[in-house]
Formats: C-alpha cells, sequence, structure tokens
C-alpha cells in the first residue's frame, strides 16, 4: 500500500546526445557547407522569387530567389564564426582581468571591479551600437563589440572565483605543507579557477550568437548580400506575408543553435558541480 | 518475514509513571479518538498507542532505507531510536507524519495515528494532523525556522494553521509559548529572526512552534545536535519536561547518551531494522546484541581512556617527555575587528604528548588553532616550535619548518584539492624525488589502514571515516612533530569516530608525535588528552591534568561543563 | 504579555521591517550605494567623452555629421564644446554642462538632445514597464504553479524557459507579428497609438525576460522546498501552496533580485530592437538612427541615460534585496 509514490526521472544521455548531434551538424555546415547543400546562397533567380518549400529547393527561395537552405547552410559560418570569435576574445579578456583582480592588492582590485560595473551599466546591445558607431559597421566590429560587451560578465565570475579558491580549505592545507605561493597559485588556484570556464563559454557562445543576429538585424553586421542569418530575419521581415519560410528557417536556425548550447553547458556544468 | 516484529501490546509507561490524562481545554480535537478501535492494540492495554506502526518500509527509487519497522509509542511515553547515520531512524520518524520525503514510497502493515488508519489518509487528513497531532523539532532551528521570517511569525503560523485561538489572541499565546519554553523578554524575541537568536534560544522558539497546537506526541530528530553541551542539557531538560507534562516524545539520537536520560524505551536501528528493542535501562547496561555492544563500547570517555575502542583491550604508549617541549605559545592575543577571539592564552606541548582544548562554539579554540599553525600572526604574545620563534618570521623563513607543524581538520573534503586522487593528495606535502613518492604513498595508505587501490579514487567517493584516514596519511607524510587536530572526529558516526581516535593512538605511539587535540566533546578529549585547556570567551579559564580538570574540576565554568555532560547509567 | 501584539501581529504580516534594529545601518547602506551610484555615472560620462575623442575622424567633423555643414555652424560647435580650449578644460566644462542637464545639441537633427530625449521617453517607458510587468508576472505565475509539482508540468516550464532564452528577442517579435497582425489582424502592425498596439512589443520584451526569470524563480523555489524549515513547515500542516507563497518565494526572489542589472540591460538593449522591429517611437528608434547616422551628441547621450536608468534600477533593488532578506543587515 503506498502512501507516496515515486517520481522517475529520465536519463540525461538521450538529452546530450541530440543537442551534441546538432552541434557536430553546424560544425560541419561551418567547415564545408558544400556538404550539406549544392546549391549556392548568393545565385540570384528573380524568376523563381518567393518559391515555397518543396521541389529543388526544401526550404523554398527568398524575395531574390536564392535557395534559403543554402543561405542557412552557409549562413552557419558568418553567425558562428562571429559567436565564436566574440566568445574567445571576451573569455581570453575576462579571464585575465577577473585573474588580474582576484589576485591582486585590494586597490587594484577594488578599481578593476568597478571599472566591470561601469561596463556593465550600459546594456550589451547599447555598448555594441556605440562601440559600432565609432567604428563602423562589420564583421570586425561587431566581433570587438560583442566582445568588450561581454568581458564583464567573465572578468567578475572569474574575480569571485579566485577569492574562493583562495579562501579554501585545500589551499590553506598547502601552506600548511610550507608550498610556495607561486606553487599554491599555479597547482590549486589557476586549474580551480578555470574549472568552470568550458561551461561559461559555451552558455556565452550562445548568447553571443544572439547579439550577433541582434547587430546584423540592425543591419551593423556583415553586408548583404552576405548570408548571415540575422541579416536574413531583418530582409525576411518584409515578405512574412507571403513567405513564412524565409524567416522560419533561419529563425530556427539560431533557436536551434543557441538551445543546444545552452543544454550542453548546463548538462557540464551539472557535471562539474556533480564531481565536487 | 525478513525483519522482526512486534506485535505484543505496546508496553506501558515507565514504572512508576502515573497514566498520562487527556489535558482539559482542548475541545473538538477530532484526531484523538481513543479506544474502541479493536486494531489499534491487543486487550488489556491502559491506552491504546498514540502511534502502532507495523513493518514499515520505506524506499527511494528502488532503494528501501527502513526495512521492517515495527514500533508503537503510549501516550506520555518517551520512545527514543537511536542509531548511525543512514540507519533510517530519521525517516522512519518522519513517516509519521508523512512526510518521509520525495520521492519516497511508503508501505506497512499497520499504520494507525492517534487511532486513525493513516495507510488510507490524502493529502487532507495528514495536514490536519501535522502539528495537531504530532509537532516536529528538527536539528538547527538557524535553518529549521524560515531565517526571513520572526520567530514570532513561526509559531503564529501553526496556530492560524490549525485556527487554535481566535485571530486576536493569536499573538498573546506566541508570547505565552515563547515564555513556556524558557525564552526571557518573549516581547523582543517574537520580532527576531533565527540567526539573531543564540542557538539555545532559537532551539526553544523551534520547540515553541512544535508545541503551538498542543499535539500529543513531540517528534525531535537530533534536536540538541547542533547544540554545545550546556545549551544541549538545558534543551533536553526542556523536552523531559514536556513529557512530564503528559506529551509523548519520540527522539532520534545518533548519541546513546543523549537519549539515556529521558527516554523509556530505546529502538537501536542499523540499516533499516530495529536491532535491539527494550526499556532504556536494559538496553544500555545490558545489551543483548552484538551491534549495541560495539556501539556503547565505541564511546569515549574517561572509562574508555588507555583502552583501544573498537576492540575494548588496552593499550600502552610510551609517556610523554616533559623535558622536550615542542610548541609553546605565549600570552596569545587575536582580534577580529572590536572581537577578542583569543585573549592571553599560554600553552606548552611536549614530545609525545596530547594536550586537549574544550571549549565551546566561539570560544577561540580554531583561531588558537590557526595561530599554532603559523596561519595566523598572533595580535599579541608569540609562538615557539623547538624553543625557536615561530610566530612574526617571514613567510620565506617560516615555509622550511612547516613540515614540522600538521594538520588534520573537521572536514577533510574542505582541505583536499577537488581534481586531485588520493594518491595525488597524500603525496602532496612529501619532499622527495619523483621516484620515491608513489612507495612513500602506499605505505602511508598502508599505515592509515586503507588499501593501495585507495590511490587512484577521488575522496568524494570514499566514506567520511576513509577521508579522515586519508587526511591523516596526508598530515603524517612530512614526519611531523605536532599534529593540529582541529575537532577531527566531529563530523563521524560513533563506531568510525572509534576507530580513526584508535588510528591515531597508534599512529602516536608508533611516531610520538605530540597532538594539540581540539574538541567540543568532553568524552573524546578524556579519552585522548593528558593534559587539557578549557577556553571559554577566548580565554583559558582552567588547565591542567584531564582526570584533575574533569573529575575534580575547580573553575564554575568547568563544572558546568562537566555536570551537563549527559550520563549512561554504569552497568 | 498585550503590550505589543499589534505591533507584533503587522511584524508577523508584514515581516520586511526589521525589530529592535538600529536605522542607521540603512542610512548608511543607502549613503554608500548613491555614492557609488554617483561613481558609475561620472565613470559613464567620462567613458562616452573618450568614445567622442576616440572616434576617428576630426571632432569637429563628426559632431557635425550628416547634418549642414556651415562655417557658423562650425564657429558655434568649437563654441559650444570649447574645442579651442585646453583639452582638461574641454573635459570639466563637459561634465559642468552635464551637472546642468545639459545634454547639448545634435547638428544633424538641429534640435537640443535633451529636447529629443524628452518627447521620445514616454513610449519606451510604456514599452520597457509593460514588457517588465508581462515578465515578472507571467516568471512568478509559472514558477509558482510549477515548482515542486510532477515531473510535466516542470519538464514543460523548463523547455519553455530554454526555448525562450535561445530564441532571439526579435524572432519572437516577427513571429508574434506574422500569427496575430498579419495572419488574424488582432493587432495593428506598427504605431504606438492606443494600449492595442502595446501589447504585441510588450509580449515581444517581455517573453525572453519571463524565460531567465522564471527560471531563476523557480530554482530558488525548488532549493527553499528542500531546506529544513519547508520540513518544518509541512510538519505544522500547511498546504503546499501556502508553503510556497508564505515561505519559499521570498527565498526564490533573492536569487531574482540579483539579475536586476541584467534585466535592466535586457529591457534597454531589447526596446532598440523591438522599437525598430514594430516601427514604434522612443528611446531606441533615435539610439538606433543616432547610430547609423553617426550623431555623436544623442549617443552619447542616450549611453548616459540608460546609465542613469541603470544605477536608478539597481539601487532601488539593492535596496528590495535588503528588505527580503534581513541577515545581510548585521
Amino acid at each position: 500500500m503506498a502512501v507516496h509514490e515515486a517520481a522517475a526521472y529520465p536519463s540525461g544521455i538521450l538529452r546530450l546526445f541530440l543537442p551534441v548531434g546538432v552541434l557536430l551538424v553546424l560544425a560541419l555546415a561551418v567547415a564545408v557547407p558544400g556538404l550539406l547543400t549544392a546549391a549556392d546562397p548568393l545565385a540570384a533567380d528573380p524568376l523563381n522569387a518567393l518559391a515555397p518549400p518543396g521541389g529543388g529547393h526544401w526550404f523554398g527561395t527568398d524575395h531574390l530567389g536564392r535557395d534559403v537552405l543554402a543561405r542557412v547552410v552557409h549562413g552557419a559560418r558568418h553567425s558562428i564564426s562571429i559567436g565564436v570569435a566574440a566568445t574567445v576574445l571576451a573569455v581570453t579578456s575576462g579571464v585575465l582581468l577577473g585573474l588580474a583582480a582576484g589576485l591582486s592588492p585590494k586597490w587594484l582590485d577594488e578599481a578593476l571591479a568597478r571599472s566591470f560595473d561601469v561596463l556593465s551599466t550600459l546594456p550589451e546591445l547599447l555598448l555594441a551600437l556605440l562601440i559600432v558607431a565609432i567604428t563602423g559597421p562589420g564583421t570586425g566590429n561587431v566581433i570587438f563589440a560583442i566582445a568588450v560587451a561581454q568581458i564583464p560578465n567573465y572578468a567578475r565570475v572569474i574575480r569571485a572565483q579566485t577569492f574562493v579558491v583562495r579562501r579554501s580549505g585545500y589551499v590553506e592545507q598547502a601552506v600548511t605543507f610550507g608550498r610556495s605561493r607561486t606553487a599554491i597559485t599555479a597547482g590549486h588556484v589557476l586549474p580551480n579557477v578555470l574549472g568552470p570556464i568550458p561551461v561559461l563559454a559555451t552558455i556565452g557562445l550562445g548568447q553571443a550568437v544572439i547579439a550577433s543576429s541582434g547587430l546584423s538585424f540592425l543591419g551593423m553586421g556583415p553586408q548583404p548580400p552576405a548570408a548571415e542569418w540575422g541579416a536574413m530575419l531583418s530582409e525576411a521581415r518584409n515578405y512574412l506575408r507571403v513567405a513564412w519560410w524565409e524567416a522560419v528557417f533561419p529563425g530556427i536556425a539560431i533557436t536551434l543553435t543557441v538551445a543546444c548550447l545552452t543544454v550542453v553547458g548546463r548538462r557540464l556544468q551539472r557535471r562539474i558541480e556533480g564531481r565536487t | 518475514m525478513m525483519t522482526t516484529t512486534h506485535d505484543e501490546p505496546a508496553p506501558t509507561p515507565g514504572a512508576g509513571e502515573p497514566a498520562p490524562t487527556p489535558r482539559a481545554g482542548d475541545p473538538g480535537n477530532d484526531l484523538s479518538v481513543r479506544g474502541g478501535d479493536s486494531r489499534a492494540g491487543g486487550s488489556g492495554d491502559l491506552a491504546a498507542p498514540l502511534a502502532a506502526v507495523a513493518d514499515l518500509r520505506v524506499s527511494f527509487g528502488g532503494r528501501e532505507v527502513v526495512r521492517g519497522v515495527s514500533l508503537s509509542i503510549a501516550p506520555g511515553e518517551c520512545v527514543a531510536i537511536v542509531g548511525e547515520s543512514g540507519s533510517g531512524k530519521s525517516v522512519t520518524a518522519r513517516s509519521l507524519l508523512g512526510l518521509a520525503g520525495p520521492g519516497s514510497t511508503v508501505r506497512a502493515a499497520r499504520f494507525t495515528l492517534s487511532g486513525q488508519d493513516a495507510l488510507g489518509f490524502g493529502p487532507r487528513e495528514w495536514r490536519s494532523l501535522r502539528g495537531r497531532f504530532a509537532g516536529l523539532v528538527l536539528q538547527d532551528a538557524l535553518v529549521s525556522l524560515d531565517p526571513l521570517r520572526t520567530v514570532g511569525a513561526e509559531i503564529a503560523e501553526v496556530l492560524a494553521v490549525h485556527d487554535v485561538v481566535p485571530r486576536a489572541w493569536r499573538m498573546s499565546r506566541v508570547l505565552e509559548l515563547l515564555e513556556s519554553v524558557g525564552v526571557p523578554e518573549p516581547e523582543l524575541r517574537a520580532g527576531q529572526r533565527p540567526h539573531e537568536l543564540s542557538g539555545g534560544l532559537r532551539q526553544r522558539a523551534l520547540i515553541a512552534s512544535a508545541i503551538a497546537a498542543e499535539p500529543e506526541l513531540i517528534i525531535a530528530d537530533e534536536p540538541t545536535t547542533a547544540l554545545d553541551v550546556t545549551v544541549q542539557a538545558q534543551v533536553l531538560r526542556l523536552l523531559a519536561e514536556r513529557r512530564a507534562a503528559g506529551t509523548a516524545l519520540l527522539l532520534i539520537s545518533h548519541d546513546l547518551a543523549v537519549v539515556a536520560s529521558i527516554a523509556d524505551r530505546i529502538l537501536v536501528m542499523r540499516e533499516g531494522r530495529i536491532v535491539e528493542e527494550g526499556p532504556a535501562g536494559d538496553v544500555l547496561t545490558a545489551p543483548a546484541h552484538d551491534y549495541t555492544r560495539g556501539l556503547l563500547a565505541a564511546v569515549p570517555s574517561a572509562a574508555s581512556r588507555g583502552t583501544r575502542l573498537t576492540t575494548a583491550t588496552p593499550r600502552t604508549r610510551p609517556a610523554p617527555n616533559p623535558s622536550a617541549q615542542v610548541l609553546a605559545g605565549t600570552g596569545l592575543g587575536h582580534s577580529y575587528g572590536p572581537r577578542r577571539v583569543v585573549d592571553g592564552v599560554s600553552f606548552t606541548l611536549h614530545e609525545g604528548e596530547t594536550l586537549g582544548v574544550v571549549g565551546e562554539s566561539g570560544s577561540g579554540k580554531t583561531t588558537l588553532a590557526r595561530l599554532a599553525l603559523g596561519l595566523l600572526e598572533p595580535g599579541s604574545g608569540r609562538v615557539a616550535l623547538h624553543q625557536r620563534l615561530w610566530s612574526h618570521l617571514p613567510e620565506r623563513a617560516r615555509r622550511p619548518l612547516r613540515h614540522r607543524i600538521q594538520l588534520i581538520s573537521q572536514n577533510p573534503l574542505d582541505s583536499f584539492d577537488p581534481r586531485h586522487t588520493v594518491g595525488r593528495l597524500v603525496a602532496e606535502p612529501l619532499r622527495l624525488p619523483r621516484g620515491q613518492r608513489r612507495e612513500r604513498v602506499l605505505d602511508l595508505l598502508d599505515r592509515v589502514g586503507l588499501p593501495p587501490e585507495t590511490a587512484a579514487r577521488h575522496p568524494r567517493e570514499l566514506s567520511g571515516g576513509q577521508r579522515q584516514r586519508v587526511a591523516i596519511a596526508r598530515a603524517l607524510g612530512p614526519r611531523p612533530d605536532v599534529l593540529v587536530c582541529d575537532e577531527p572526529v566531529s563530523a563521524l558516526d560513533v563506531s568510525i569516530q572509534a576507530q580513526v581516535l584508535d588510528l591515531l593512538a597508534d599512529l602516536q605511539a608508533e611516531y610520538g608525535t605530540a597532538m594539540l587535540f581540539i574538541s567540543h566533546d568532553l568524552g573524546v578529549v578524556h579519552h585522548v588528552a593528558d593534559r587539557v585547556l578549557v577556553m571559554k570567551d577566548g580565554r583559558v579559564v582552567e588547565e591542567g591534568g584531564v582526570e584533575d580538570v574533569f573529575t575534580r574540576p575547580r573553575h564554575p565554568y568547568t563544572r558546568a561543563l562537566v555536570a551537563a555532560v549527559p550520563r549512561m547509567p554504569v552497568a | 504579555m498585550t503590550a505589543r501584539p499589534a505591533a507584533l501581529l503587522e511584524e508577523a504580516r508584514s515581516d520586511v521591517t526589521g525589530a529592535g534594529r538600529p536605522k542607521a545601518g540603512l542610512v548608511g547602506a543607502v549613503g554608500r550605494r548613491l555614492g557609488a551610484g554617483v561613481a558609475v555615472l561620472w565613470a559613464a560620462a567620462t567613458a562616452a567623452y573618450l568614445a567622442l575623442l576616440l572616434a576617428p575622424g576630426d571632432t569637429v567633423d563628426i559632431l557635425v555629421g550628416d547634418g549642414p555643414d556651415t562655417p557658423e555652424i562650425r564657429a558655434r560647435i568649437v563654441a559650444e564644446w570649447g574645442l579651442d580650449r585646453p583639452e582638461v578644460v574641454q573635459y570639466l566644462s563637459y561634465l559642468w554642462r552635464l551637472l546642468h542637464g545639459d545634454l547639448g545639441r545634435s547638428y544633424q537633427l538641429q534640435r537640443g538632445v535633451g529636447e529629443i530625449l524628452a518627447t521620445q521617453a514616454g513610449p519606451t517607458a510604456q514599452l520597457t514597464l509593460a514588457a517588465a510587468g508581462t515578465g515578472v508576472a507571467l516568471a512568478g505565475i509559472i514558477a509558482v504553479v510549477t515548482a515542486g509539482r510532477g515531473r510535466w508540468s516542470r519538464g514543460a516550464a523548463s523547455a519553455a524557459e530554454l526555448v525562450s532564452v535561445s530564441v532571439p528577442p526579435f524572432l519572437i517579435g516577427i513571429l508574434l507579428l506574422s500569427v496575430f497582425s498579419f495572419t488574424l489582424g488582432w493587432f495593428p502592425v506598427s504605431g504606438a497609438e492606443g494600449p492595442r498596439a502595446l501589447v504585441l512589443p510588450a509580449l515581444a520584451l517581455g517573453l525572453p525576460i519571463a524565460g531567465v526569470l522564471g527560471q531563476v524563480l523557480r530554482g530558488g523555489l525548488e532549493r527553499a522546498l528542500e531546506q529544513p524549515f519547508a520540513v518544518t513547515a509541512r510538519a505544522r500542516g500547511l498546504t503546499e501552496r501556502s508553503l510556497v507563497v508564505r515561505h519559499a518565494l521570498r527565498h526564490a526572489l533573492i536569487p531574482a533580485v540579483t539579475l536586476a542589472g541584467w534585466l535592466t540591460g535586457a529591457l534597454l538593449g531589447g526596446a532598440v530592437i523591438t522599437e525598430v522591429l514594430f516601427g514604434r517611437p522612443g528611446l531606441g528608434q533615435v539610439a538606433m538612427q543616432a547610430v547609423t547616422g553617426r550623431d555623436m551628441p544623442v549617443v552619447m547621450a542616450v549611453v548616459l541615460l540608460s546609465a542613469v536608468v541603470y544605477v536608478t534600477i539597481s539601487t532601488l533593488l539593492d535596496l528590495a534585496y535588503r528588505a527580503i532578506d534581513p541577515r545581510i543587515r548585521g
């Protein structure tokens, strides 16, 4: 006779394999888009404009008659490489600044921490717009703008983590073993501070992809006719009444990318947390 | 049937106890349907049991943690369930409130609460019983009362849920309740939150909330475990008072001594089963089951001095060498802000000697340990290691000497780098060429009783006792002259604690290591220490040979401390 | 005994004001917060000024931008920005003007920047407040309804949250437009006339907020429901619902409040995209046009305004935090 019923939980394997598989396909699209589609993403065919999905064009064609599937596949290169480049730049600078703050004397730490505060008073998108206003639109500038906007997030986490590790029991224990400050920093502090970075970077990459598509949507990113998901959506919104496919497929591409990155990041996080 | 079943009627309350009468003034108590229920007990009962459970089984997922427990509690009776962690004692107790936990499946052959068959209970029936039929007191009121709400609001909530008193009287009732559990200035305290109260006061407030709806039963799950010994004594006295007033008590504890003074009957649980059950005196003085016997023998105390706890056999060790001073503190003082946490403490420690430091929380014990280890620079006074200045050294000069004094802390997991294996952890303090390290690590693991395979494992896969063994192996690696042990066995079950204490004693006998042994547990210190310092508010109030101090305490504080220690009846 | 039950009852109800605690701690905290806020504003003003200096090209050229370029206007720019004086004086006079509420002049639009912002602030305030309200309300409802519930409702909630943090905000807007405006014709496609025109933009901006906030609130609720005090509360006979509402929700608000900075950023940044997408007038449009036309005085003013909003909101929420969690007063 059951007074309470147990709730069973599904295994996480399916939930991990699926997003990893999607990410592998995306990586393939970035590396060799020709494997996934034979069509040219830039070849216009005005006579065949706004054709619905099916037949020769699985995802239909856009207002210039370009193949939407080809543009989505080739768009991965722009959208994802902007995200990756921005994330790499942001993580590297953020980690260095965060470590500098966490390991420095108090006054320097305070100064750095306040400068992170100032940077984050500006919403990411506004800061990026300010930078683009100064530098002008273009892929490189968008990367720089997104990276600068994300630096404080990483720097803060790393700074906080550095404090936690420096005050940890194992660092204190290492002091009692007579190990030098340098040895402790290299042997315990750095590895444990840097541990969460893969997780942060994975989730952050997703957010960078969203940010870059937002800037492209506003016309700040790669300029037409380049295929970029955000820019494709921006063009597509003028044809929403007649051609839903021109907006839906790049939209799904962004969402799927970000969702998979987020899921993988959280799984990684749970594994790391489960370990410690 | 894989378990003991108990079909005999519930024992009558302890000899000489008057049969408790239902309290006047609880009209409309529809839950206390008494008598008239043929299932509730055998014939000839004086009173139907408040709770009668037969063959209780609780599982989480596929794992059964309570495996066929039967128990009954008569009105006004105090039943204690004693067991180590994982014995299922807590889950058993919480099942009586339908709170075994999320994801649990509870089954029983019989489950009668207050004369009602609880097997058919839905959420509504359970709720009407909770707080009203039985109140729950958990371990630490700091987290068992909502930390964001005032204790007054918490107590008032019970009154509101069960509509015990009219709304307009609720607050004056809260104040009465606080007063009745011995909280001074109830008006002030009712408006404070748990973190603003001392440990003893907030535990009293928690008890006040448990008894607010005048339940017939209090379920107290480790109610004194987080408390200092003097406060523990007060809380136990308070529970005993409630019982004297007629409330039945189900007491859950890992500590046999705690339940000894108050329980009528004791149930000993192990791995989800009851291994022994009987009147308190019998279980404590003439245990029938090996497990109970082992448990009793494992408790360190004055009587266990000079014996091995795990085998109860005598052990010999070389006498300390009073001419070889290894560590000394003179007039040590340290402040955090305006608070003086260590104030004018002096001590000496000789080769092969164990110096115990006892005191309650906030007495400055841990700060003293950090001063001794040179992790903290004393604000005043000095520390000498081997008669040479040890405090006030530049870190560069101290570093080559650090291996001479090592630390074993309460929670070993905190002191392990979470990424490292046991082998790497034990190797860390060794100053040996790479080639000789592995051999030495295996040798150290062997000495602390761990198999060589342990080297490849991660500490989080190990049990608490194994982790503490790893910590000991690590501390021994550099062959220290002094071991600073800060509450080294406080987080361990009594049987594991016995193993670790035996291990420390063996290693001390072998290496002649001096130990600064810090503990809140007077029994542990009495068992291990040669001399003892009693600390209070950062000062040493008494010091001397451990027998002298604990059997003939001179300072009033030491006397209070010694008197507060729960005692076992002598066999 | 009956001396203060009334006060106590109030305490139990509101549970926010600490009893017997001096208010000095609060005043000091507010003072510190305001000091930090002023410092942040100063730094933001300086950063905006540096951006002007760092922008490639002659400062006068940049300030003229696409506007009419006559010697008179150039002379006026030099005079107003003090470009003929030493750089330190330029900077100090810039700060001095800001202190007096003078945000300068857009030479492209040939209007005062303060005036431009003032006329456009209304629609943006409407949009962001409506979106914040929608987001917070949705998040709260979802969290309270699903926390500690069965697997299915929790799984559905967490899937919805995942989607809402993964969809770019403008895509939500596009989808809402194509379904509710183009297909069903329920709401206007663009403009800011009447409350009906606010519905879709507020949803587009509020849904991602609901997703993130909902996740944090639900996580907070679930953690709170596992705490020992939740066991104690259940053992008093409380229903799960009142356990959530009376106890756990407040604990869940603590991590949610720390999201204030993120929330402000999401609203302000999202307003730009939402206004562009829905063709709504507002500060987002102003910012967008200023960036496209490199109208630096307007860009700098938008930066400052956003810093003011951020500092104000985070100061207010910091105080709210202290009210929610009295433990940090000590």
